[in-house]
């Protein structure tokens, strides 16, 4: 008995993942840290036309040129303001370098298997497609983020979709 | 270190040689070859062989084996060339083409063609030197090696010794098993090992190597004594136990070279097609063949991380040199002549980076002494081709793209443009056309032309077609206008479509793919006289002169290239057009107003129509009127591409960064016009007048 225990202990640590939480106005949210390349203030970004609002524009990070995300934005916050604790979370996501304009961040977490529940079948602004689960770290929720599928889908226009 | 570490680079060399082979072969005349090129093309057969006995590519190693048996006899004059063998050979090489790409991707090559090559090569000796043998000349050097897909090592050696070439029995006396396996280890170090046997006593390796025997006994001696090794290799007779001295395949070389030159070849009209671009070319390619090669081979990848890391360099100088330039003249004297310094090597080493990625013209014109042969033949047509500027240089990323539209352009050419030679005799001319390609710099520019002697375009018959085809056309549109037909998408005036060009499709995207390289298509052409397609293209996408404009507080960047000039817009010159449209008066041309801060949605842009700037710029041979602010400067910026993490926008075609380390959008001058139309046309139905408006109230004042 002991022994199925440990080895399930040892596979839970295993499975253990490390989390950047940010938060978006009031609400906390997480993605993996490992796609995070680096964090930034926001700063000099070049508009483009007829581009989503929720796309900032783009900026130069040494050399390379980045698209800026606001999420706030695409998230339908009320309050979207640009201050000194306006960060942009630069991540890689399928070989691309895109910058995603948060609130703040605030910790890295390590959540094991069973403190993320499944995600709930909601919101119409954010679909659950999007989320891998939610994390319950005592009374705090955070809603973790499945980045790769955000940035890549249709409705985020970061990415030319094929059909086109 | 594994020996799939050297895959690519024989992968590469076999690449060019058979590059090399081809235009040897191109370039022999049927009747009277010039043992050097029959020499050249053989060597690179041997070398390819070489290489794949090593890798253990079968299939390519047989296929040269047999190929490099038959051009052997083709050197030493025993197989007489026509133009059905020589046709045989260049089929041969594509075939080899193919097996090394198989082997590249690692496949393994298509088993039947390599078989029917085979035959068809093995065929061709039996016939060809069956009958040279009955002429009695051979009979005792070359019992018809080539007939067999594997011949005996003893054939090989007397057709190597017979030519002189690489090919050689060592013979090891009284050597003991361990040293034995050692020196045999050794001997494949130095060339390719064909076959091995014996005993103590007297053990024989066959090898095939480039390398000299006085070379191979040397390296021998670190292990045996010079007495133990026989090296045998020159013996005619075809009895191989008999020794002949170490030297003799160097001598026999010797002698048989004076005696295999012909007098040079003379440019004789009756082949059809010369692809030869005259007499100096010709010399300086054999200079070129007998150099000793001074480059390196750098993968792409390192060589555009170095143009990035430049270009990071100028953009660092260019943010110091505006901090510098803010400074206090007097103080700073030091920094500041240190800051033109920086600017100068900086430059410098742009220069010099982008420089590696140019690549001679010649590395596109040498493909095409193939096309033109072919389809000539195809057509049956009298071509002489003539290529021009085969060392201008062009960015490689320019030279992989534009091979297609040439090509098609060169086919275009020899259909439609040449007459049949009997026409042309009719037409006074002479039965042999002439295309010439040619490349030279002008400006910023590259210029390519492809220029043929054939009956030109035929205006009425061009014009005839569009207004079949519906477009509109009148009498009264300049040749220009009309020689832009061609491009017109389906537009074909061809009477009947050929499997080498007539369909219409295809000129229309070779305009495409030229615009899309940031270039144009010119067209000049005279009736009876020739047709002559200029290609304008820039000399390279990495970098831009640009200028730079401002529209509200955004800076954007223009390509100077694309710019004529810049006014501004007086009231009576501006003309209100069926409601949104605005036309500009230039000089008596009329020029559609596409209003930067419109198409890009720019706010706090001028709107008052006589403040803003009117730029004129050429997109996709039209001009257009673009309505900017204000003009900030020229200078050269990096081109940056915005999909690399992003995605396309409409309006722009690339990102730069400025001095100051934001970012700017380079405008594509066609996209903007499109938007700015899409703009109006998704407003009209809301009917919202207020440009209208505003142009009406100008217009009345």
């Amino acid at each position: 008995m002991n022994q199925t225990n440990d080895a399930a202990l040892a596979a839970a640590e295993a499975h253990n993942r490390e989390f950047l939480v940010f938060s978006l106005g009031e609400e906390e949210y997480a993605i993996d840290i490992l796609k995070v390349q680096e964090i930034r203030g926001y700063e000099n970004v070049t508009r483009i036309a007829n581009a989503p609002d929720f796309i900032k524009g783009v900026t130069n990070l040494r050399g390379v040129i980045v698209p800026i995300v606001d999420l706030r934005i695409k998230f339908h916050l009320d309050k979207v303001e640009y201050g000194g604790q306006t960060v942009v979370i630069v991540v890689n996501v399928e070989d691309r370098v895109v910058g995603i304009v948060v609130d703040g961040v605030s910790d890295v977490m390590t959540l094991s298997p069973d403190q993320i529940k499944p995600a709930p079948e909601f919101g119409v602004t954010l679909s659950s497609d999007f989320l891998s689960g939610l994390g319950s770290l005592d009374d705090r929720m955070l809603v973790i983020v499945d980045i790769d599928k955000l940035l890549t889908s249709d409705e985020m226009e970061l990415v030319e979709s094929v059909a086109e | 270190m594994d020996i799939t570490d050297f895959y690519d680079t024989f992968f590469e060399e076999a690449e060019e040689l058979l590059a090399d082979m081809e235009r040897y072969l191109l370039e022999l005349d049927v009747d009277e070859p010039d043992s050097e090129q029959l020499n050249a093309i053989f060597r690179a057969a041997h070398s390819i062989k070489g290489g794949a006995g090593t890798f253990g590519f079968d299939a390519l190693q047989k296929t040269t084996h047999l190929f490099e048996n038959l051009l052997d006899h083709t050197r030493k004059g025993e197989l007489r060339l026509r133009r059905d063998i020589v046709d045989t050979f260049l089929e041969t090489k594509d075939m080899l083409s193919d097996q090394l790409d198989a082997y590249r991707n690692g496949d393994e090559p298509d088993q039947e063609a390599f078989e029917r090559i085979c035959q068809t090569l093995q065929r061709l000796a039996l016939e060809e030197i069956g009958q040279d043998l009955e002429s009695g000349a051979l009979v005792a050097s070359t019992p018809q090696p080539v007939a067999k897909s594997e011949p005996e090592p003893e054939a090989l050696v007397e057709q190597g010794a017979a030519s002189g070439s690489d090919l050689r029995v060592v013979a090891l006396l009284n050597v003991g098993e361990k040293d034995r396996q050692l020196l045999v280890e050794e001997l494949g170090q130095l060339g390719e090992v064909i076959a091995q046997e014996g005993d103590e006593a007297c053990y024989e390796v066959t090898l095939s190597s480039s390398v000299s025997n006085d070379d191979i006994e040397a390296v021998m001696c670190f292990i045996i004594d010079t007495d133990q090794i026989k090296i045998r290799g020159a013996d005619t007779g075809g009895a191989p136990q008999a020794e002949a001295p170490v030297a003799a395949p160097e001598v026999e070389k010797q002698q048989a070279a004076p005696a295999a030159v012909e007098p040079p070849p003379l440019a004789s009209s009756a082949g059809g097609v010369m692809p030869d671009s005259g007499k100096p070319a010709k010399a300086k390619s054999k200079a070129k063949g007998g150099g000793e090669s001074t480059s390196i081979r750098v993968s792409v990848d390192k060589v555009d991380q170095i143009i990035n890391l430049v270009g990071e360099l100028i953009i660092t100088q260019s943010m110091l040199d505006q901090t510098v330039s803010e400074m206090d003249n007097v103080a700073n004297s030091a920094l500041q002549n240190g800051m033109s310094l920086l600017q100068r090597n900086a430059r410098d080493l742009q220069e010099s980076v982008m420089s590696i990625r140019m690549i001679p013209m010649d590395f596109i014109f040498s493909r095409f002494p193939r096309v033109v042969r072919e389809t000539a033949a195809k057509l049956g047509k009298e071509i002489e081709l003539v290529t021009e500027g085969e060392s201008t240089e062009l960015d490689k990323s320019l030279t992989e793209r534009i091979i297609d539209p040439l090509t098609h352009l060169v086919r275009n050419s020899l259909d439609h443009g040449i007459e049949p030679p009997d026409v042309r005799q009719a037409a006074g001319k002479p039965r042999t056309g002439k295309l010439v390609l040619s490349a030279k710099h002008q400006g910023g520019n590259i210029i390519i032309e492809v220029i043929d002697d054939g009956a030109g375009l035929n205006r009425d018959r061009l014009l005839a077609k569009a207004r079949e085809n519906g477009l509109p056309v009148s009498d009264a549109m300049s040749d220009d206008e009309v020689w832009q037909l061609i491009f017109a998408p389906g537009f074909s005036t061809a009477k009947e479509v050929t499997d080498v060009s007539g369909r219409g499709v295809g000129m229309d995207v070779v305009k495409r793919n030229i615009q899309g390289m940031g270039g144009h298509v010119q067209i000049m052409s005279r009736p009876g006289e020739g047709t002559t397609i200029r290609i304008v293209l820039p000399l390279t996408l990495a970098i831009l002169d640009g200028m730079s404009i401002k529209v509200g507080n955004e800076m954007f960047i223009l390509p100077l290239s694309a710019v004529l000039e810049s006014l501004q817009p007086s009231r009576e010159d501006l003309y209100a057009m069926a409601g949104d449209d605005v036309v500009l008066k230039v000089r008596d041309e009329y020029l559609p107003v596409v209003a930067v801060h419109e198409a890009l949605d720019v706010p706090k842009a001028k709107t008052e129509l006589t403040e803003t700037i009117a730029v004129i710029v050429q997109g996709e041979g039209r001009r257009y009127a673009l309505l900017v602010d204000d003009l900030v400067g020229q200078q050269q910026v990096v081109v940056k591409n915005l999909e690399t993490n992003y995605r396309k926008v409409p309006g722009v075609s690339a990102a730069t960064i400025l001095g100051d380390g934001s970012v700017a959008l380079i405008l594509d001058i066609t996209g903007l016009h499109r938007l700015s139309r899409e703009k109006k046309e998704k407003r009209r139905p809301e009917r919202k007048p207020a440009l209208e408006a505003l142009t009406d109230k100008e217009l009345e004042t």
